[in-house]
């Protein structure tokens, strides 16, 4: 049971990533953008970072490393695919999640810690919260803003593929707690076993660093993964 | 112009290397010793002076002289530290400039074998009210973010200051810290001969020819923006591939010594190695893969294009060491072979375009010793002090103060750079330091990094050893015992006899602290030429001290630590009663002058070790030096940061705003009282009970003038406005 953690020339979470995962029960294992056989891994993490140097557009490159013809193939067969920050970006240019992100509404990069309500539990990445519960996390990215068409974004909120919005500290959801833009304050997007998260859970996961309020994000995913196998 | 001096060499230079080689040199040889010569790459105005400081102590690994210091850490762990300046690409293209000031510092530690963990930025810019400042100040950090984030190594603190002499010339210093285990460790050496050369990363362009010696090494003037091209252009995404492949090569030992491409690109990158394994080399710049055809032997050999590294590799790991630059996907060539004898001998279109004694680049390199003498207008300068004939309204000075740029928040710069990427840091931007855990072990590394233009200006000894003692302090509050220095000395034109003054005054400044903490210095950077139209910025070093914990602290000193009901203490010198070189006087009465406190060696040392043991036996939750705006500013910090009032008694308002070094305020639990003040007492450190926390105010209370305050908020709106504000338009 371990989770391939994808590596693009200019991902650089992770390291970050497995040492979460791992300190959180899990196993994972490092695997590079050319390799073409994930067989023996149940879930996918993309983990954060500048994938082939984000040039021409964040993800844009990286959508066509020879490793996502297997992430796709996981997708397919049910298996936990999560992307967080330039994993996320990854995820909506490959066509695995609906709409993109865009530069960061004030065009500044943007690393601090921001607060995100549980909206919904039926995520990969929300399954062991309760919702409304507000979270402490790391925002770090330039590329934060959530968008989608009008349809797309009537269509993820009617379904519920919402899971984690930006909000104030005791979880009010406004303009004054939206960092970065994003529509509707979506900092997460579920599809079934496929979600993308812009904030870090796994710079979360200790207290000595600030907050261990990603550990909950990070377990469901590793829960996620047992009842999908099964 | 003859073409030495287009290249930035004397006539006198130019008749040294005539008679070195018993000749005229080539085109491509006198580039070569152009650069290497510059003042940039030689030190030659500095580097009489620079055997000053103290450079050994038990754990230094590595001292100055190679691409970074290191030091060891117990356990088999070594830290690789440097500092380097990018001031004057920065002014003439702020982005670029800035952000490859990061590119080249980073490949200085993972030159040495280790991986670079972490970055601090310590710039210094003019004042905010002109847009010209503000797009200097926008442009550095958008550099400095755009490369450090991309990279992928979080740059975790610094400082950022503002003064009217750093209009024309900015100061954009930056520091790297790596660690690696013991057995990793390379250095700059070409092996032995047989050894074969290859270069590694970008190819080769026209860009940045003549950086180091045209621009790095002169002064600006108005037409300074023609020297534009000169300017570097970075690409972290080449970088952080270059990173992972250097690194995969040392961990499968696949190479005997390794030296990055910076100022003096390909001459640098052959000569140093060669000279300092006693060898010689030829190359071959046919094989060199370059990004634009037609470029000539000496812009080859001089250019200066980013994310380049230069591997000596035993002939039978060349192709192993091929195909772990292919599976980066970066760009290797084989470009020479280490020969025996002393001559690097570099040929190009099938002719030998330079021959010379590799280490004649290096070695042979000029040492001037230029005029030095005490400026004429220093006697003014001290006795040019303010007499107050009636205290001034307290509050109202402090909220000034505080919404100074120089004083007041900095986070609109360091949220705009990732400092959490690693999971590394316990303690990050805005505190006292910055602190870094060792994953797996109890270590935990600390880093300060501090400068002071204004004090170093009034007084260059003074103002130098002040800097070493609060550096130091500033990690030992996070629980470290302060090991090693690095400096980056930022000065004006050396051919200024009072210039070389100001350096040689630090220089001693810094030698003597270092000598009486007994912390070495383990590397360095000197920035001369920092004047435009003949104004020189003030002496301006910076010195990062780097301290270990062991074990790191579980509960660590932070600055958001007060509680109500906490005592307010101050450890340390009483009666501090000079505002020479003080934020309130510059930021209140527009003045600079006087002669700033200078060090007590005894005290300095014994406040130090109760920081240590303080923090170490967690005995009190918050700590905070007195620096930049004195103690009325160090106590309101922390309220900010708290979100907690205070309640102060002072003897002479003076005191509230004067800087004078070795004093901590600290809030101290009740049930410590005992234990704090025994420890104090053994190490002779005073103590003095000034108030306690508690409310929402921010009060100062003396038995005749009485008391003043004002709101935490109110305070915290000036203070968190001083950059975001002036940035905002």
């Amino acid at each position: 049971m371990t989770t391939a953690v994808v590596v693009f020339p200019g991902s650089n979470c992770e390291h970050d990533v497995v040492y979460a995962l791992e300190t959180l029960g899990g196993s994972a294992d490092l695997v590079w953008h050319r390799d073409t056989d994930l067989s023996g891994y149940d879930s996918v993490v993309l983990p954060g970072g500048f994938a082939h140097g984000d040039y021409l557009r964040t993800g844009a490159i990286a959508r066509f490393s020879p490793v996502m013809a297997e992430v796709n193939r996981l997708a397919a067969a049910g298996a936990p695919v999560l992307g967080i920050c330039n994993g996320f970006q990854v995820l909506c240019e490959a066509g695995l999640l609906p709409g993109v992100l865009l530069q960061n509404r004030d065009l500044k990069f943007i690393c601090r810690p921001i607060h995100l309500v549980v909206e919904s539990t039926d995520s990969i990445l929300t399954r062991a919260a309760k919702v409304g519960d507000v979270l402490e996390i790391p925002l770090n990215s330039y590329e934060g803003n959530y968008t989608a068409s009008a349809d797309e974004i009537a269509s993820i909120e009617a379904d519920g593929h919402v899971p984690l919005r930006y909000s104030s500290s005791t979880g009010t959801v406004d303009e004054g707690s939206n960092p970065n833009g994003s529509t509707n304050n979506i900092a997460a997007v579920s599809q079934g076993n496929v979600a993308g998260i812009m904030p870090h859970p796994e710079r979360a996961i200790e207290k000595i660093l600030g907050s261990a309020d990603g550990r909950v994000l990070l377990e469901s995913f590793l829960q996620s993964k047992v009842a999908t196998v099964v | 112009m003859p073409l030495h001096q287009a290249l930035g060499m004397t006539d006198d230079e130019y008749g040294t290397v005539c008679d070195l080689l018993g000749r005229p040199p080539t085109e491509a040889e006198l580039a070569m010793y152009s650069v290497m010569w510059s003042e940039h790459c030689s030190y030659k105005s500095s580097r009489a002076f620079l055997g000053r400081f103290p450079t050994t102590a038990p754990w230094v690994v590595v001292g100055p002289g190679e691409n970074a210091g290191v030091v060891d850490l117990g356990d088999g762990w070594l830290a690789a530290l440097r500092i380097e300046s990018h001031n004057h690409p920065s002014f003439v293209e702020p982005y670029q400039g800035a952000a490859t000031g990061v590119g080249g510092i980073l490949r200085d530690i993972f030159t040495m074998g280790a991986r670079p963990i972490a970055l601090w930025d310590q710039i210094r810019f003019g004042p905010l009210d002109d847009p010209h400042n503000r797009y200097l100040l926008e442009g550095v950090v958008a550099g400095v973010a755009g490369y450090g984030n991309a990279v992928g190594v979080p740059t975790v603190g610094g400082e950022v200051a503002f003064e009217e002499c750093y209009a024309g010339n900015p100061l954009v210093n930056v520091m790297c810290l790596g660690i690696m285990r013991k057995e990793q460790l390379v250095l700059g050496t070409a092996g032995t001969p047989g050894t074969i050369a290859v270069l590694l990363g970008s190819s080769t362009g026209r860009d940045g020819i003549g950086g180091a010696s045209v621009l790095a090494s002169a002064s600006f003037d108005a037409d300074s923006d023609t020297k534009r091209p000169t300017v570097q252009v970075g690409d972290p995404f080449e970088e952080k591939k270059l990173i992972e492949a250097c690194l995969e090569l040392y961990d499968r030992s696949l190479v005997v010594g390794v030296q990055d491409l910076g100022a003096a690109g390909l001459s640098c990158a052959t000569s140093e190695p060669a000279a300092r394994a006693g060898t010689g080399m030829d190359v071959d710049l046919d094989t060199v893969h370059v990004r634009e055809s037609g470029m000539t032997a000496a812009e080859l050999l001089m250019s200066e294009s980013q994310e380049r590294m230069m591997a000596f590799v035993h002939p039978s790991s060349v192709n192993d060491v091929l195909a772990v630059a292919a599976k980066w996907e970066i760009d290797a060539s084989v470009v020479g072979t280490v020969t025996a004898g002393d001559t690097l001998r570099i040929s190009y279109n099938n002719q030998v375009v330079a021959e010379m004694p590799a280490a004649s680049l290096s070695e042979a390199a000029p040492i001037l010793r230029r005029d030095s003498g005490e400026p004429f207008w220093l006697e003014d300068l001290w006795t040019n002090t303010l007499e107050y004939l009636q205290p001034p309204d307290i509050t109202r000075c402090l909220l000034e103060v505080l919404a100074d740029p120089s004083i007041g928040d900095p986070s609109w710069v360091y949220e705009q750079y990732d400092h959490q990427l690693f999971l590394n840091t316990v303690v990050g931007p805005g505190d006292n330091g910055s602190l870094l855990r060792i994953k797996g072990t109890d270590k935990a590394l600390a880093v300060s990094t501090d400068g002071n233009g204004r004090q170093c200006y009034l007084d260059p000894m003074r103002g130098g050893a002040n800097l070493v003692y609060e550096s130091a302090l500033n990690v030992a509050m996070l629980g470290a015992k302060p090991m090693a220095v690095v400096d980056n000395l930022n000065f004006g034109n050396p051919e200024k006899s009072e210039v070389m003054w100001q350096f040689i005054e630090t220089v001693e400044g810094i030698s003597q602290a270092c000598e009486s903490l007994g912390i070495p210095v383990v590397g360095g950077n000197v920035s001369f030429y920092n004047e435009t139209d003949e104004a020189d910025i003030y002496p301006t070093p910076i010195v990062g001290v780097l301290g270990l914990a062991d074990p790191a602290p579980r509960s660590v000193p932070r600055l958001n630590r007060a509680e109500a009901g906490m005592a307010l203490w101050m450890f340390g010198p009483r009666n501090s009663r000079n505002l020479a070189g003080s934020s309130f006087e510059k930021i209140i009465k527009g003045h600079v002058g006087g002669r700033p406190t200078g060090p007590d060696s005894t005290t300095g040392k014994a406040v130090i070790e109760l920081a240590v043991a303080l923090a170490q036996n967690e005995l009190v939750p918050v700590m905070h030096d007195i620096s930049d705006g004195g103690a009325a500013v160090t106590v309101s910090e922390i309220c900010i940061a708290s979100n907690v009032g205070a309640h102060l008694q002072y003897s002479s308002w003076v005191g509230l705003f004067a800087e004078a070094p070795h004093r901590i305020i600290a809030a101290v639990p009740p049930e410590n009282f005992a234990a704090i003040r025994q420890l104090a007492e053994d190490l002779g450190v005073p103590v003095s009970e000034l108030g306690e926390f508690g409310g929402h105010r921010i009060s100062f209370d003396n038995p005749v003038a009485g008391a003043t305050s004002l709101s935490v908020d109110k305070a915290a709106d000036a203070w968190r406005g001083a950059i975001r504000s002036r940035m905002s338009h």
